[in-house]
């Protein structure tokens, strides 16, 4: 379980999150909602240890992450997926899914593992060998997923998974997290611009407005709350 | 005909060193984007320490080990205490700490073993040789010394692509943020990539020593070809490194042989500035594939 207290991040004077307060409970997908510029990958970026926030707490299971170094909060298995997939251009497909896993001892099944998810994305599994700068927007986002998935991480943070996608790479993203969840028990803190399809699988809902916390509720009761959909959602 | 093809084979030999040093440059690219202009004096200073290490056990291989393990620990060292304090700064920091470890070490090492110019033994002959009465203008030397870079580019081929270590160190070179968060130790990769490109180097010093002799700052043109090869190269490529050398120590080969030894410096300027603005992204390196 992770837990955001009293978050404050700024970025040259200028504050990105003036206290956030949030919880990922085990097994479930957390939607952060919010209009641009409310701090949403911002909060991402200090769960992942990428900036250092000013003052405040991140605890993973327990474990105070602040001051962590983003490599060492991956191998707990916080493991990011940034906006845009954050693909690594030059290796191939597979390289890339075999840098996300070899940090493991065991490392016995991590063939299989990849096998998995080229089985997961099939398009993956015809460019197994292109270099990743050939890949769609689509399939990098898909590379990522199966990236985090490789480094069997236990919490997922995906930063705008659909920014930029067609709509039926959405549906089969936000579809394989949703089973992902589902079979492998673990959680999800999904970072959306794309309110409606995130609280569409989404379990709880946080929604941020100028780097505060001004709503926490089921998703389910965010979907119906047409006063705060109008006031932050704006449609 | 003949005198073409002795300037051919020393140039090639010739050309081989400078692909040693091209290489540890590259290497050292590829991982920081820092240009190390102190390649050279660290290459001159493991050669002093594997001279002391031959005079105190009468063996080159010692000495030769020795320079290899004092390349490993002075890299790793530059790395680790000099050159991460500059890394994420401006790169024009770390172009001006790469030039003054370069000051400083040129400066330390006279004090230490003294500035005189010193002989530096060869392993193998360092004289033409005749075979069966034909007249080849290799030495043994020549010859041993074209085999341990081969060997050494073999080396780095197969780490980068075919071990898991190279991976993250090129997962490392290429995106090293998107690395950390795939849980690459980037750091200690930094640390190892910087210890790999001083071995490198330090073997261009043992190979340049006994021909060039071993002073202070007997390494300087060295590192000015070695660099000409590396930005021939692309400054990213391994195998341009390679190119790039026998490139350059072709034309030097030539330039020295037909127009005189004292155009040899002009020539290597010719050449680099001749290639840069015909392909200023390097010989070896794809632009398209290049991010900006």
């Amino acid at each position: 379980m992770l837990e955001v207290e009293g978050l404050h991040v700024s970025y040259g004077g200028v504050t990105a999150l003036d206290g956030v307060k949030l919880t990922v409970p085990t097994h479930g997908i957390t939607a952060v909602l919010g209009p641009n510029g409310a701090g949403k990958s911002t909060l991402l970026k200090a769960i992942a240890g990428l900036i250092k926030p000013r003052s405040g707490r991140i605890t993973y299971e327990g474990r105070a992450l602040i001051g962590m170094p983003p490599e060492e909060i991956v191998r707990l298995g916080v493991s990011m997926v940034p906006e845009g997939g954050g693909v690594i251009r030059e290796l191939t497909v597979e390289e890339n899914l075999r840098v996300a896993q070899m940090w493991h001892r065991d490392g016995g099944d991590g063939r299989k593992a990849i096998d998995g998810v080229m089985e997961m994305f099939p398009p993956l599994a015809a460019r197994r060998h292109n270099a990743a700068h050939s890949l769609s927007g689509g399939e990098r986002q898909m590379l990522a997923v199966g990236r985090a998935l490789v480094s069997r991480a236990d919490l997922l943070l995906l930063d705008e998974p659909s920014l930029g996608l067609a709509p039926k790479f959405v549906t089969l993203i936000m579809r394989t997290v949703r089973k992902l969840c589902a079979e492998r028990g673990i959680s999800v803190l999904l970072v959306e611009q794309n309110a409606r399809s995130a609280l569409s699988i989404a379990d709880e809902a946080v929604l941020l407005s100028a780097g505060r916390t001004v709503a926490a509720r089921t998703a389910g009761e965010l979907a119906k709350n047409e006063e705060l959909w109008h006031a932050y959602l704006g449609y | 005909m003949s005198y073409f093809i002795v300037l051919t084979l020393t140039g090639i030999a010739a050309g081989m060193i400078y692909a040693a040093l091209a290489l540890a440059l590259v290497l050292i690219w590829r991982a920081t984007r820092i240009v190390n202009f102190a390649q050279g004096a660290l290459a001159m200073t493991t050669t002093y320490i594997a001279l002391a290490v031959i005079r105190a056990t009468d063996s080159y291989w010692l000495g030769f080990a020795g320079a290899l393990i004092a390349g490993l620990l002075l890299g790793a060292l530059a790395e680790r205490f000099l050159v991460r304090w500059v890394e994420k700064g401006p790169p024009l920091n770390a172009v001006i700490l790469t030039l003054g470890l370069f000051l400083i070490l040129e400066a330390v090492v006279p004090m230490i073993w003294g500035a005189q110019i010193r002989g530096f033994p060869a392993p193998f002959s360092i004289a033409a040789t005749e075979v069966g009465g034909v007249f080849i203008a290799l030495s043994p030397f020549n010859i041993f010394t074209i085999a341990v870079v081969l060997a050494v580019m073999g080396a780095m081929l197969l780490l980068f692509r075919f071990t898991s270590l190279g991976l993250r160190m090129r997962a490392t070179a290429f995106a090293p943020d998107i690395a950390r968060l795939l849980g690459v130790r980037v750091g200690r990769l930094l640390t190892l990539g910087w210890a790999i490109a001083t071995l490198t180097g330090s073997i261009a010093g043992l190979l340049v020593a006994p021909t060039l002799l071993l002073y202070p700052n007997n390494m300087d043109a060295v590192l000015v070809y070695g660099f000409t090869a590396a930005v021939l190269g692309g400054l990213d490529s391994p195998v341009g490194a390679l190119v790039g050398g026998l490139g350059i120590g072709l034309a030097l080969s030539y330039v020295g042989g037909y127009l005189g030894g004292d155009l040899e410096a002009i020539g290597a300027l010719v050449i680099l500035i001749g290639i840069l603005m015909v392909r200023p992204q390097g010989l070896f390196v794809h632009s398209a594939e290049r991010r900006a």
